[in-house]
């Protein structure tokens, strides 16, 4: 330990003397800015240029070696139906996929948390596993599972409740639930652990004081819990809702070309096909601005109907 | 009497529940287990049969992938160690670095860099994508394992929670360091690097996680079929007009092997890593 100290002395003493640079960017007022540099740099170059560039871009035709601005033609071309119906299956992903995604893992975090749940970590580490699956494994087995043949696991479960069977990945409804699904299924885990997390700080003395003072279950969890928890609430709903207006692999694991009368086409994967399969950068990149203003308008709205605008108190 | 029997009721339908949504998590899982084990090339075309899962198991998938023909999966096995392992080594040390910081000085602009830290972590990554790939193709870095992890090598993410951790550091030991001569850099690698490993392993299951099943940018930078990382490797066998299911099936098995049996292991930092996006400041 002396041995170190010493050395350090003896290194920082050789580095003050061995030029005013070196000594400068050693000071203590100099190394913060050395330590941030690397996310400064990063945002120079990967948020901020490719920002800016995206925006210049949505207003240019951009063909190999050759860049014309057309002013707003890709923003009108953009309003076609094929974009409304990428929206609207978009939107109402985001819709199921933040019910879904704020409901059930609530449900199973209270039940998790309750003092009568035995095996509690056994069944929050089952919940979890899909999670750690990449969505090409969980498109393989939804694509098995989900299989048009009438021999396919869903349709027999189908058929055997007395229903017939379903063309899964080719009608519009069933579309949208193989999405949401998958979704649901690979999120749910990681939902429940952020809201178990949350349930920690729930102050259990409340609880109880509103139990002694005659406060059923459901009173309880109103007047006591949700507070409690709401910020968590309007976390995950704002990711959620993120996350949906992002999403694209669903989509692209189940149909890897293209889906039948878009039912499965995405903003992103609308993205995604204009801009790099059909190499129309300027046009994909006007999409991109639209889905961004839409996103912030919704979150804005969200934000507001859950007061996180409202001061505390 | 009649509350303890109350309870026991609640209790079990409690259980009830769990055991449904268990089951409903796990199910799809075994299902895959159960499909690598069966004759693939019927699979795809007909789906998972329910008979499969109490017919006699098949190794021959694996037997596949573990021959001659399975070299190219395990090229993007490879791939995807090898990308996986850059990110959090370097994801790792810029983060930390910004994230203390953040936390440790005082220095003028230090509220404004928080703030960018925080818009940032808003903008979803698909607005600038196109613009990216643009200036990846300009770099030269198209198909190579760079190209694939730039733009997540400083995660705001990463940064954010190395902040929020960084915040319980004893700020005294940095004064007695001063003291002692050792200089800024000195302190966080060999003085705060040690007191912060929790919060390291934590975020390179974190990166590590989001790396192994990352998809879209990869899908977008990586050309050849030997530079390809997993996911993108087994999407380019989910045709109905493939020929290589048993790599599909089998693979796709053996590709979340060894993420599970991390997660066994390292549950807690998976969760503290998690956690991490929703740490208030």
């Amino acid at each position: 330990m002396q041995l170190t100290q010493f050395l350090s002395r003896r290194r920082a003493q050789k580095a003050e003397s061995r030029s005013p640079l070196f000594s400068f960017l050693y000071s203590r007022k100099i190394a913060p800015y050395l330590f941030v540099s690397p996310f400064i740099l990063s945002v120079l170059v990967l948020y901020l240029y490719p920002f800016y560039s995206a925006i210049q871009m949505s207003f240019q035709r951009v063909l190999p070696g050759q860049v014309f601005y057309v002013g707003l033609e890709n923003y009108e071309r953009v309003m076609n139906p094929i974009f409304f119906r990428a929206l609207q299956n978009t939107s109402i992903y985001v819709v199921l996929t933040v019910i879904l995604l704020t409901v059930l893992p609530l449900m199973l975090a209270l039940i998790l948390n309750h003092r009568l749940t035995r095996w509690s970590n056994f069944f929050r580490a089952a919940i979890f596993i899909p999670a750690l699956t990449s969505v090409v494994v969980a498109g393989t087995i939804f694509r098995l599972i989900f299989g048009e043949s009438d021999q396919a696991l869903a349709n027999q479960v189908l058929s055997f409740i007395g229903f017939s069977p379903l063309d899964w990945r080719y009608e519009a409804w069933t579309a949208m639930f193989l999405m949401v699904a998958m979704a649901t299924w690979r999120w749910l885990g990681v939902n429940v652990i952020y809201f178990l997390a949350a349930l920690q700080t729930v102050n259990n003395d409340l609880t109880e004081a509103a139990s002694m003072d005659g406060a059923n279950a459901l009173q309880r969890f109103r007047h006591v819990t949700l507070p409690a928890i709401k910020p968590i609430i309007v976390f995950l709903v704002t990711i959620t809702i993120i996350n949906g207006f992002r999403m694209f692999e669903e989509s692209y694991v189940l149909w890897e070309s293209s889906s039948p009368g878009y039912i499965g086409l995405t903003v992103v994967r609308y993205i995604y096909r204009e801009g790099i399969q059909n190499n129309a950068l300027g046009f994909g990149a006007a999409v991109g601005i639209i889905l961004l203003a839409i996103i912030f308008v919704v979150s804005m709205i969200q934000l507001y109907l859950t007061g996180a605008f409202k001061k505390e108190h | 009497m009649v509350h303890g029997r109350q309870d026991k009721l609640i209790s079990a339908g409690l259980l009830a529940i769990l055991i449904g949504f268990a089951f409903l998590s796990l199910f799809p899982v075994l299902s895959l287990l159960v499909a690598s084990l069966s004759p693939a090339s019927d699979l795809m075309r007909y789906g998972l049969a329910p008979e499969l899962f109490f017919s006699s198991f098949d190794l021959e998938n694996y037997r596949v992938i573990f021959g001659p023909e399975g070299s190219r999966y395990w090229t993007w096995y490879l791939n995807s160690i090898i990308v996986s392992s850059m990110l959090i080594a370097l994801s790792l040390f810029f983060s930390s670095m910004v994230g203390y910081a953040l936390a440790m000085y005082e220095f003028p602009g230090k509220r404004f860099i928080f703030i960018m830290v925080l818009l940032v972590l808003m903008i979803p990554f698909e607005i600038m994508m196109l613009p990216l790939f643009q200036l990846v193709i300009t770099l030269g870095l198209i198909d190579t394992y760079f190209g694939t992890i730039l733009p997540l090598i400083v995660a705001p993410v990463a940064v954010f929670f190395f902040r929020q951790y960084s915040l319980g550091l004893p700020k005294e030991v940095m004064e007695a360091a001063r003291v002692d001569g050792c200089t800024e850099y000195g302190i966080f690698f060999r003085i705060m690097v040690p007191l912060m490993l929790p919060s390291f392993a934590a975020m390179a299951i974190f990166q590590g996680l989001i790396s192994w099943n990352n998809f879209l940018w990869p899908l977008l930078v990586l050309r050849s079929n030997d530079m390809l990382t997993l996911p993108i490797g087994l999407a380019t066998l989910l045709t109905p007009y493939g020929t290589n299911y048993q790599l599909l099936f089998a693979g796709a098995m053996l590709s979340i092997v060894p993420i599970v049996i991390l997660f066994l292991v390292f549950q807690r930092y998976f969760i503290a890593g998690l956690m991490s996006g929703s740490v208030k400041g």
